[in-house]
């Protein structure tokens, strides 16, 4: 990085202000270069290798693959999961956020810490957990057998694997929100003689919206897309317990690499449609979101 | 923990907040159920082998060396990422130019890509009949199905940590202190080395650190891109499948077991880190 | 909110298991083979019962799918790539009664195999047998054999040649097969890893594979970009089934599954196999243009040469064994 450029260039007149604290022309467009070719190769690229790919054979054949009875199912399957992940870790995300950020109490900081576990875990981790405890060799594995419960390799499986690894993304972006924005709003309502939950209802809820949309969007995009958990759990049971993920390494696997990548678009669609709604969130209401830097 | 109602002591401060011990206890029942009863089940099972036998586990060639290149390609990883990462966090703070906002969105695509959907895309793009791949063959670098895969696809994963988290603290910086600094003489380079840089360091070794983690554990878009070679381009995730498909039990959750410590200890590092920044630069 | 939460927390019980549904969990490359194999079962017991029925069916590497039903997959029959799996979920989980191999016709084999070698168009580096295998310039692309069966055979099809060759010396056979998997670049945890790395990713000149997934690259990917090469000497490669015993008391599915493991050893389903390259035990049933294209090979049964599979799991695979020992010394 050359400092000297500012001044053998000469600054611009309209960046003037700038010119003290900023880097010259050249090396400012350099890096700029840099950091989009290095984007373009790791991002970029393999998302439009998806929709190239997807798309090889013509409309027909892509959407051909969701007429396939597994895709459906898998499609449904995923939404389910999802419709009971997300919700499950919304309610805890906000109870877990109110007691925290609300309250003073000792252990806080390993409380936190231990809600935030599951999101340096290894997936597969996550997955080998639930077999240790819900397998037939697992420690309640023969409680539920002979009950004739099915948790491994069924909807309970797959939801659990998926709560766990989705379970710090509610609260780990309303408990910094909650606690920027403190307890005076909540007080005041108390104090004109509100319940606690209707001050929640009309003062927390209104202030912490966009947050928690955010968060869900997140969480949501994760639980639709978590591959490594699930498949330790799963068993792989064609139109019973495979998710849209699993399915496309099944497709992947049967050499049919374009209706693999058809079903992979769905979820490459799915994460545009997040990256875009969550732009949109961050850029209209960055100041109630705790990553925008609030006040 | 269970005497709230001790006169001189209370375990939380009193306020008059409602909903303190429904949430709490709220919380507790799902951290312990979803997350803490299946994670000690995993130690429990691990504990069977002894003290001893999870070393045993780990001193196994084939283990070390899984344990050792998941990582060893991870901290390479991260570091990458974490360089890259902060020239992106910078040219998105500092630059304007067009196309900065879909640029920005695009950071954020590891976090909602589905990995396995990253790993076939990765996969037909590096692959040697591969667009990027080809033309790496070229210069004689093969990158699939080697460490270099792996090391593709971390990078891919922890890019979003290390740029989001320095991020922040980029737009924060006070102009006026560098504008101070460059007015009493210092060249570019000394004001960013000297004043620019010192208060980011916290926030790059968080972003290191998580992007570290992700690496270590991911699996999904890891195995359709990596060789997994023994001794080569296993990673550990892969072994504790691997095990478990033997029926080693005791064994997968040995080597779970240690990259959970390892996940641990990663966490309190980035807490100590933020820590020491709050002391040392009074924000995290 | 608490009831609500302990209810998501803890299981919800499933509504499955209705009675006309089986679960077939199989091994990698019999994907295509158990959709027609099922359809046409649920074809024949309409006819028969009167009763609907659904045939549902898992793949994956043979000891992974192995393993899920230890760990309590509700499969009804498994057929899987070989005898040792399924020994292992009768000695580890007591769902598979121990003397499995006599419920069943020819000790619970329905059709047989073989690994043939796969390789580039024109054969450009000339592999011919076993022995080309192990020659330093070449790669060869196969599944791991922890995890996958194909993976065991290849091992096991190998170590055989080799000992065979030299006079009946383990040590040359251990020595030989270390050979090879030097040559190995890849290893994937199933067959079909192992088979899209070599056709579709382009890696490697040799794929040894089980006979009917050869035939199935050709058919997918184009003969014109690949060759069978058949070695004058290869194993007898022996996929068995079974019924999970524990599982279909549980669920009364017995009849059904009996029922469907039987079919398999009928000439509609004998014909099947044929149709798409597998080795069927009754090959009068099978389309005569079917058995031409399986060409004649000299077959070993690996227990004449090593004991019963308890045995060769023991030597071969399991921790420590010839395997383990071999990617040791290879790295």
């Amino acid at each position: 990085m050359s400092e000297g450029a500012v001044i053998l260039s000469g600054p611009p007149p309209a960046a003037r202000a700038q010119s003290a604290v900023g880097e010259g022309r050249a090396v400012r467009w350099t890096l700029i270069a840099v950091a989009i070719v290095f984007l373009a190769l790791f991002l970029v690229l393999p998302m439009l290798t998806i929709f190239v790919q997807a798309f090889s054979k013509g409309w027909e054949t892509y959407l051909a693959t969701f007429r396939e009875p597994d895709a459906i199912a898998a499609v449904k399957l995923t939404l389910t999961v999802a419709a009971i992940a997300v919700p499950f870790n919304l309610v805890f995300g906000v109870a877990a956020a109110w007691a925290i950020a609300k309250f003073e109490f000792p252990g806080k900081s390993l409380l936190v810490t231990l809600i935030d576990l599951p999101f340096s875990v290894s997936p597969v981790v996550s997955g080998l957990i639930y077999v240790l405890v819900f397998g037939s060799q697992g420690v309640f594995g023969g409680f539920f057998a002979a009950h004739g419960i099915q948790i491994l390799f069924a909807l309970p499986g797959i939801v659990l694997a998926t709560i766990f690894v989705t379970f710090p993304f509610v609260a780990r972006e309303l408990i910094p929100l909650m606690q920027e924005q403190g307890t005076a709003e909540e007080e005041a309502a108390l104090t004109l003689g509100a319940s606690g939950l209707w001050a929640f209802l009309t003062v927390t809820l209104p202030n912490i919206r966009w947050g928690l949309l955010y968060s869900v969007l997140l969480c949501n995009a994760r639980a639709m897309g978590e591959f490594g958990a699930v498949s330790v759990v799963s068993g792989h049971i064609r139109g019973l317990t495979n998710t849209i993920p699993l399915h496309v390494e099944i497709l992947y696997n049967e050499y049919n690499f374009v209706a693999a990548f058809a079903v992979a678009s769905l979820l490459a669609g799915l994460a545009l449609v997040t990256l875009l709604l969550k732009s949109v969130l961050e850029w209209r209401y960055a100041g109630e979101l705790a990553a925008g830097g609030r006040h | 923990m269970t005497e709230p109602h001790k006169p001189r002591w209370h375990f939380r401060r009193p306020s008059v907040i409602p909903g303190f011990g429904i949430t709490f206890g709220y919380t507790l029942t799902c951290l312990s159920l979803v997350v803490l009863l299946p994670l000690a089940a995993l130690v429990w099972r691990a504990s069977g082998l002894g003290l001893s036998g999870i070393i045993d586990v780990a001193r196994d060639p084939r283990v070390a060396s899984a344990l050792k290149i998941s990582f060893g390609v991870s901290l390479l990883a991260a570091l990458t990422a974490s360089i890259f990462g902060f020239v992106v966090a910078w040219v998105l703070t500092r630059y304007r130019f067009p196309g900065r906002r879909i640029v920005d969105a695009t950071v954020d695509l590891p976090f909602a890509l589905p990995t396995a959907v990253a790993g076939i895309a990765l996969a037909s793009l590096y692959a040697p009949t591969g667009l990027v791949g080809a033309q790496l063959e070229r210069i004689g670098i093969q990158a699939a199905y080697t460490p270099v895969g792996i090391f593709i696809a971390m990078v891919f994963i922890g890019l979003p940590f290390a740029v989001r988290t320095v991020q922040p603290l980029i737009a924060e910086i006070d102009k006026e202190v560098e504008e101070a600094s460059a007015t009493l003489g210092a060249s570019r380079r000394a004001t960013l080395v000297k004043v620019v840089l010192p208060p980011l360091i916290p926030a790059v070794l968080t972003g290191f650190a998580l992007a570290f983690a992700r690496g270590v554990g991911e699996y999904g878009s890891i195995i359709f891109i990596a060789g997994n070679l023994p001794y080569v381009s296993e990673i550990a995730p892969l072994l504790i499948v691997i095990k478990l498909s033997e029926y080693d039990y005791a064994g997968a959750a040995a080597i779970a077991t240690i990259m959970l410590g390892i996940s641990f200890l990663t966490l309190l590092a980035i807490n100590l880190i933020q820590a020491w920044s709050r002391r040392r630069f009074g924000y995290v | 909110m608490l009831a609500l939460g302990l209810a998501l927390c803890t299981a919800l019980p499933v509504g499955a298991s209705a009675q006309s549904e089986l679960l077939n969990v199989s091994y990698d490359p019999t994907r295509e083979l158990y959709r027609d194999v099922n359809a046409a079962f649920a074809a024949e017991w309409k006819a028969k019962t009167g009763q609907d029925i659904t045939v549902r069916a898992s793949h994956g590497g043979s000891g992974s799918q192995a393993r899920t039903v230890i760990d309590g997959v509700p499969a009804d029959v498994v057929t899987l790539g070989i005898p040792s799996d399924i020994d292992a979920i009768a000695k580890i989980s007591k769902k598979i009664n121990a003397d499995w191999r006599t419920k069943l016709p020819n000790q619970g084999l329905p059709y047989t195999s073989t690994v043939v070698f796969l390789v580039r168009k024109g054969n450009p580096k000339g592999v011919k047998d076993w022995a080309d295998l192990a020659k330093p310039d070449i790669k060869v692309i196969t599944p791991n054999p922890k995890t996958s069966a194909g993976g065991r055979w290849n091992f096991l099809a190998a170590w055989g040649y080799a000992y065979e060759r030299d006079g009946k010396d383990t040590a040359k056979a251990d020595a030989f097969v270390g050979q090879i998997y030097k040559n190995v670049p890849v290893l994937d945890t199933g067959a079909r890893g192992s088979t899209v790395t070599f056709a579709q990713r382009g890696l490697g000149d040799v794929l040894p594979a089980w006979e009917n997934e050869a035939f199935l690259v050709l058919q997918e990917f184009g003969a014109d970009k690949f060759d069978i090469v058949v070695p004058p000497v290869s194993i007898y490669a022996e996929p068995p089934v079974a019924l999970v015993d524990a599982n279909v008391d549980a669920k009364g599915t017995r009849k059904q599954a009996e029922a469907y493991l039987q079919f398999l050893f009928s000439d509609k389903a004998q014909a099947i196999f044929a149709k798409h390259r597998y080795r069927p035990i009754k090959r009068e049933a099978a389309d005569p243009k079917d058995l031409a294209l399986l060409p004649e090979i000299k077959l070993f049964k690996i227990e004449d040469l090593q004991g019963d599979w308890d045995t060769i799991q023991k030597k071969n695979f399991d921790n420590g064994g010839l395997f383990d020992q071999l990617s040791k010394a290879g790295r």
